[in-house]
């Protein structure tokens, strides 16, 4: 986006001597506006409403389809719904900590779209520490929800409060190594920097480029669902246990900021696989024309990321959610171990190929290909046992 | 221009929420405001250029070290109440110390011959910080990581169940 400043300036859109720090301070406000506003808070209201009829779907329920088209609006009235609604505080609570705690949550939500790539030149601010910058800023997500626990002068809000952030933080740890061992292969931590050091094609991807990174990506994975407190890992507002966890004693608006974070992370988690492994924005050179072009990255980033939302909405669908203490012994004693394991292994594959291995991105695809192939077998059989109707219109 | 507002925006940020931590009646409050403190901090690194610098502040103090403090604030009992922070002992030694701190420091702000680069270097770090660590600061940085290994060995140690059975023997 800066480019687009520059040619701006340089064009005399501004008149001859432009005062150049104020226009970029504007221009930050603009583009920060059209894609928070445009871009973060829709897709978060779009996808809780995706997120309830693939749920539907899967447990043989029909979910909202009475606003509008199947449903679509149902995000749009929920959202007035809880504007209307009165906005409660307890007259026990902390009242400062209480109305700062959803701001600091939205605060994580919105600064990591700064550095997202949505193609090749659509960026807000394509940052030469991108990667880093989006770990590090989704880590207030903590604070925020300590904060709203504590001062909700709540039992389940304080004991959900301190689960979650005992999650992020102990989940942070694999999920930062497993970023590393991109970083070793492309010594960048630019977005861009590291979508361009892979291909469209998917044996370019990183995910298939050693057994290591297809583990860490599997293991960055995980983790961000855990970051993102989504099941399996959803303690920190297990409603049979905790009410709605931190959130039980908001109401109105603010409570609705809490959940718009929580499904706007989904695109987030989505869009940091999907630049670290899965080629991000990268399509076949079709055309010379770059509006052409961009559209065309535009889709085919947004399809890998969506997809990663619905693989999770899935997982949310099929799996029980852990204990604590199996939550714990996952993270300590699996994925960071895992995680090191990953990272040496990757420094070594290096040494041994420093151009990469022609014969490893092949193999892993056939054995990726083959679970795939295995699973919609499986898929295939159940869909001959049961009423096909029930499961081909997805309009019901 | 607009940078200069902007320093001055995070220096208050910066200022006003360290005078939160220090003047606050209220424990968890202090807690909180060291958050605006350390924001403030990331802010002025990123104006300096310190991109990398500034991303592992925010990733090592926000992150890290402020939710520690959360935690062991927040864990501790009937620390809201007021009482749990001395506010009436040793005002006359702690206004001693305290200026003597604050005259060391203002002497040397005022003594240190300041050096001013002609103009702001703008650019990556990260690879020069990457390089500076594994050539020519090897052994600070490997000495540091000891340090660390050093503290993590001792919170295991300390933090594990005493064995009475192997006390007793």
């Amino acid at each position: 986006m800066q480019k687009l400043v520059d040619n701006l300036i340089a064009s005399g859109a501004f008149g001859a001597h432009p005062p150049r720090d104020i226009i970029y301070a504007i221009a930050i406000f603009v583009f920060s506006l059209i894609v928070f506003l445009g871009i973060a808070f829709p897709f978060a209201g779009v996808v809780s409403w995706v997120e309830r009829r693939v749920w539907a779907r899967m447990q043989s329920r029909c979910g909202p389809n009475r606003v509008g088209p199947n449903g679509f609006l149902q995000w749009l009235a929920d959202g007035l719904k809880h504007v209307c609604k009165e906005d409660l505080i307890p007259a026990e609570s902390d009242e400062t900590l209480f109305k700062m705690a959803p701001y600091l949550v939205i605060l994580a939500f919105t600064l990591p779209w700064a550095v997202m790539p949505f193609s090749s030149d659509l960026i807000l601010a394509d940052l030469n520490v991108g990667i880093l910058y989006m770990t590090s800023v989704t880590a207030l997500t903590v604070v925020g929800v300590l904060m709203a626990g504590w001062a909700s002068n709540d039992k389940w809000s304080l004991i959900g409060g301190i689960r979650s952030a005992a999650q992020i933080v102990s989940y942070e740890i694999p999920a930062g190594l497993s970023i590393f061992p991109v970083v070793l292969m492309t010594g960048t931590l630019s977005m861009q920097g590291i979508i361009k050091a892979q291909g469209w094609a998917p044996w370019t991807w990183f995910v298939f480029a050693n057994p290591f990174t297809f583990i860490a990506a599997n293991v960055l994975y995980i983790s961000a669902l855990a970051e993102g407190n989504r099941t399996p890992f959803d303690l920190p507002e297990a409603e049979s246990e905790l009410v709605a966890g931190f959130a039980t004693e908001y109401s109105g608006m603010r409570y609705l900021f809490f959940f718009a974070a929580e499904w706007g992370n989904l695109f987030i988690i989505g869009a940091i696989i999907t630049t670290l492994f899965l080629g991000g924005w990268q399509v076949p050179a079709v055309s010379s024309n770059p509006v052409v072009m961009n559209v065309l990255q535009l889709i085919c980033f947004n399809v890998k990321v969506l997809f990663l939302v619905f693989v999770s909405m899935w997982v949310r669908g099929t799996l029980p959610r852990v204990r604590i203490d199996q939550l714990m012994s996952l993270c300590w004693k699996y994925l960071v171990p895992i995680s090191f394991v990953d990272m040496v292994g990757t420094a070594v594959w290096m040494a041994i190929w420093p151009e990469g291995n022609w014969i490893a991105p092949w193999i892993l695809m056939a054995l990726f290909s083959a679970v795939i192939i295995v699973f919609l077998g499986r898929v295939l059989h159940y869909f001959r046992r049961s009423r096909m109707e029930l499961y081909l219109s997805p309009t019901i | 221009m607009v940078a200069q507002a902007i320093f001055y925006l995070l220096a208050l940020l910066t200022v006003g929420s360290s005078a939160v931590v220090a003047f606050s009646r209220n424990i968890v409050h202090s807690t909180f405001a060291l958050l605006g403190a350390f924001m403030g901090v990331v802010g002025i690194y990123v104006l300096l250029a310190a991109d990398f610098v500034a991303m592992v502040q925010l990733l090592v103090y926000v992150g890290g070290i402020l939710v520690l403090t959360i935690f062991a604030v927040m864990l501790t009992q009937g620390i809201a109440d007021v009482t749990i922070s001395n506010r009436a002992v040793a005002r006359a030694p702690a206004l001693v110390i305290s200026a003597v701190a604050a005259a060391v420091m203002i002497f040397a702000v005022f003594k240190t011959p300041w050096h001013q680069g002609a103009k702001v270097m703008v650019g990556p770090t990260t690879y020069g910080i990457g390089n500076a660590f594994l050539d020519t600061y090897a052994l600070p940085f490997e000495l540091a990581s000891i340090v660390l290994l050093a503290a993590l060995i001792g919170a295991v140690v300390i933090s594990r169940p005493i064995d009475r059975r192997a006390q007793e023997q």
